[in-house]
């Protein structure tokens, strides 16, 4: 086991932050945020831009 | 001034400038609404990007929801450097000064509670990794010599990797054990997309301990002594962050799972 310490903070950590935590405020405000399509955001725009030959682990040795 | 107000958190007076080159999302610079005593810290942005039908529309591209969240905390980073910010949510933004200290007033009491509860603590993030694929490598290479030998060998592998996902569910249960008891709070999030994560493995703990700065250190050796001799397990930290995760109020978590006290209140 390695303990990693990172110096840039990814994308994907910063995300978790932002889109799932903070201050959520309703009310007279331009969007809700949870109004948007948070999964298509996190996960579709995010793969997308990922290789898509990255293998899964468990791929099945069909 | 024109423009909506996008802003990043709350937080009390401080005495201490922010960078003055700091620039925020659409490369504005913060600003400070003060009401009541209590500060909102925002950038005037163009309608044309932030207003609903266009921020809905960016917050789908990646690259522009991925400068503007580096720029959003960049300015909750300057700011942790010198107060405790409680931070917004990614695109907050109001129409202009009126509407941004109306919410101010609606909501003081909560800004003022949960600015007295989160002062000089930080976030820090505490991930586990397994990889489950030494197990499958340890299989011979080409190809089984009947179909026997494959089904042998695809047992093998199965079972190796039950117990590999076995010994990190109890590992990350053991971590996340002992840095909640040193904790004052913690987070479970979701685990990570093993296609997001740029690190090989599959993501089995991703929680966010709520931590006093000055025991900060105390907590990251705490994680470096977690060190086990658990094959195939990873543990990433990150941080000091703001205290993003812990904003809410007891039972305001949503779909977060929640773990440890709820954070409620002295």
């Amino acid at each position: 086991m390695t303990v990693v310490e990172r110096r840039e903070v990814a994308l994907v950590d910063l995300l978790d932050r932002l889109l799932a935590g903070g201050v959520v405020i309703t009310g007279d405000i331009t969007l809700r945020i949870a109004d948007v399509d948070l999964v298509r955001i996190d996960l579709n725009a995010l793969i997308s831009s990922v290789n898509e030959n990255v293998p899964s682990p468990f791929q099945e040795l069909l | 001034m024109s423009g909506l107000r996008y802003v990043y958190a709350v937080c009390r007076p401080f005495r201490s400038a922010l960078q003055t080159q700091l620039t925020g999302v659409a490369a504005q610079p913060p600003r400070q609404l003060t009401h009541h005593g209590l500060i909102a810290v925002y950038s005037a942005v163009p309608e044309a990007d932030f207003a609903e039908e266009p921020l809905r529309a960016h917050l789908e591209d990646l690259d522009w929801l991925s400068e503007t969240a580096r720029a959003h905390q960049g300015v909750i980073d300057a700011l942790t450097a010198v107060t405790t910010p409680l931070p917004l949510r990614l695109a907050t933004v109001f129409r202009d000064d009126s509407a941004l200290r109306t919410m101010m007033e609606a909501r003081e009491e909560y800004f003022r509670r949960t600015l007295d509860r989160l002062a000089g603590r930080v976030e820090w993030g505490v991930k586990v990794y397994v990889d489950p694929r030494p197990a499958a490598a340890e299989a011979p290479a080409g190809k089984p010599a009947s179909g026997r030998d494959y089904l042998r060998q695809r047992r093998m592998q199965t079972r190796g990797q039950e117990r590999t996902w076995q010994a990190a569910a109890e590992f990350a249960e053991n971590l996340h054990a002992t840095l909640s008891s040193f904790a004052e709070d913690s987070r479970l999030h979701h685990p990570q997309n093993s296609a997001l994560a740029d690190g090989p493995g599959q993501n089995v703990l991703n929680a966010a301990y709520l931590v006093p700065r000055g025991d900060s250190e105390e907590f990251v050796e705490l994680v470096d002594r977690a060190k086990d001799d658990t094959p195939g397990m990873r543990v990433e930290l990150t941080g000091p962050w703001a205290a993003y995760s812990f904003t809410g109020e007891e039972g305001e978590e949503g779909e977060e799972g929640e773990a440890g006290t709820g954070g409620e209140e002295r």
